[in-house]
């Protein structure tokens, strides 16, 4: 057949192909349900013409048409549903929890690379007080000083509503920007997440140790024992997404090294899902509890400690009945 | 260093690839490669730090809480700026919807969140160590000019086939092809009669000169052109 009359022949199932594609490209495209029943098998029939027209050696202009509505096609027919809504609870609920506990070795690592540190020199500097001017700068010192000296603050009054927003989006910001950070350079071999997380427990032991010595324990403890558990939980969890690319580049075992990042960033991914949730949650409590100075020191550590114990059970526990996929 | 076919014939030189589907047809994708994805980004820099710009100065009127929401909208335009489109607007961004680029999971289905999200978090490493020095030097090492990011969440940024206008070959009359002409050879006058509108003069008769022996006439051009009118069956 010459092109001319397979063109002349066909050429209104191609244009309804092309308007169907159209309509359904556009932000809420919607077709009457008897033009989607039809769409499948008019997709089918333009793989069809696609075909038959490289075959028979028609002109480029013509496969490349053909060719260019069947990758539209193709798009249109294999839209995935989008699960972000319908299955959050069903992650937050019992996935995540799961998820963590399937790669616990990493969150272990992770763990110990972000406490041991922090430990190490916590004791330190109770030990030998001018070790905290190897973490930081005598003036970053004195900052933190003035933030937690109790006699800076009016006892019993708030800080201003407005202030406690701003601080908010401050946490909401710069936390789950570390922990991205903390999880993407885990890509580099796993040095970027072991990087951050040595580091950040390098300065919270460095922070507490110090404010332990000038015995400003009390303004410290108390605030960050409200966030902590949420907070420090997602900075080990991102950690321990990033190491587990890391580890898979390093080791990817009978796959080739592309192969088996692809596999452990469908995981890691989904890590990082709960830890960005974790992180607003934490960043919730930080602004508008933890700064509350209203409130007295063994309130706060008693609800410290109870969202520590829910972290924890949340973690341990949650979706532990039902099959562990 | 001899060129290497992967199985299709037409694929040799070309950075095309060809993806087939369930349906047994195949999908001819071709990637975008490093200049064209750096303006798109550049346009998209420019739209987001325009967004920014515009946020901050609207919001400071509302004082400290402004300052906090607008943190936060800043935050979700560095992150999630290019998720929202790339997942929202059929994998197109601003800047890659100028240039005609989207992006798509490696098997040419739409991308999916978990895919874009994470192709845009590595972008991190991308950047390393500045100005996205490891992200250009990894989509050149690979035929498909995967960055890091694309390489990790299995996504591929392609070109989006634009609408070519019905090549008119500027010329009537047919001629039969001769007989002993392969397919290949057919395919090459063909493609010479598409492409001749690029070319000038000059060169038409410089190319069409070379089947003067063959073609066994003065006007190669003229004749290959009228082939071409058989070959897709126009007058």
């Amino acid at each position: 057949m010459k092109q001319g009359q397979f063109e002349t022949l066909h050429q209104l199932t191609w244009a309804k192909c092309e308007n169907l594609l159209t309509v359904l490209e556009t932000k809420k495209g919607r077709v009457a349900d008897t033009d989607l029943a039809d769409f499948a098998p008019l997709y089918r029939k333009l793989c069809h013409f696609h075909a038959l027209a490289k075959e028979r050696q028609y002109s480029s202009y013509l496969v490349d048409k053909l060719g260019d509505l069947v990758v539209r096609g193709h798009q249109q027919l294999y839209r995935r549903k989008q699960p972000l809504l319908q299955q959050f609870l069903g992650f937050v609920v019992t996935d995540f929890p799961r998820l963590v506990r399937r790669e616990q070795r990493y969150f272990w690592l992770a763990t110990a690379l972000l406490y041991l540190p922090a430990l190490l020199l916590f004791f330190a500097v109770l030990w030998q007080p001018d070790l905290v001017y190897t973490m930081m700068a005598p003036d970053q010192v004195d900052s933190f000083e003035g933030m937690y000296n109790p006699t800076n603050r009016t006892l019993g009054s708030a800080r201003e509503s407005g202030t406690n927003w701003q601080m908010f989006g401050f946490y909401i910001s710069n936390n789950i920007s570390v922990a991205f950070r903390t999880f993407a350079t885990g890509l580099v071999w796993g040095v970027g997440s072991i990087f951050f997380l040595v580091f950040n427990g390098l300065i919270f032991g460095a922070v507490a140790g110090h404010l332990t010595n000038v015995q400003f324990t009390e303004t410290f403890f108390t605030f960050v024992i409200g966030h902590g558990s949420f907070e420090l939980t997602a900075i080990v969890i991102a950690g321990a997404a990033g190491l587990k690319l890391g580890y898979h580049l390093l080791n990817p075992g009978n796959r080739s090294r592309i192969d088996a990042l692809k596999q452990a960033g469908t995981v890691a991914i989904r890590l990082v899902y709960g830890v960005i949730i974790m992180l607003v949650i934490a960043a919730f409590i930080e602004a508008f509890w933890s700064s509350n100075n209203i409130l007295l020191p063994w309130q706060k550590y008693l609800v410290g400690t109870v969202l520590w114990l829910v972290v924890i059970a949340y973690l341990t526990l949650s979706g532990r009945r039902g099959h562990e996929s | 260093m001899p060129l290497r076919d992967n199985g299709s014939p037409d694929l040799i030189l070309d950075t095309r690839l060809s993806l087939e589907t369930p349906e047994g047809a195949t999908l001819p994708l071709a990637p975008a490669g490093v200049g064209v994805r750096i303006m798109a980004f550049m346009i998209d820099f420019l739209i987001k730090s325009a967004a920014i710009a515009i946020i901050y100065t609207v919001l400071a009127i509302l004082g400290s809480m402004g300052v906090g929401i607008a943190l936060i909208l800043a935050f979700l335009l560095e992150w999630f700026y290019p998720v929202y489109f790339e997942v929202w607007h059929q994998g197109r961004t601003p800047g890659k919807k100028n240039a005609h680029i989207r992006v798509v999971n490696d098997d040419g289905t739409p991308v999916t969140f978990g895919a874009s999200l994470l192709r845009n978090l590595l972008r991190v490493v991308d950047f390393l160590p500045v100005m996205y020095v490891t992200g250009v030097i990894a989509s050149v090492m690979n035929s498909r000019f995967k960055r890091l990011g694309d390489l990790v969440a299995g996504t591929l940024v392609i070109y989006d086939a634009e609408p070519q206008p019905m090549p008119d070959f500027e010329i009537t009359g047919t001629q039969p092809v001769p007989a002993d002409f392969s397919t290949d050879e057919q395919r090459a006058l063909l493609a010479f009669a598409e492409r001749s509108k690029r070319l000038s003069p000059e060169r038409q008769s410089e190319l069409a000169a070379i089947l003067m022996p063959v073609l066994n006439t003065k006007e190669p051009v003229i004749a290959i052109k009228q082939m071409a009118n058989t070959m897709v069956g126009r007058q």
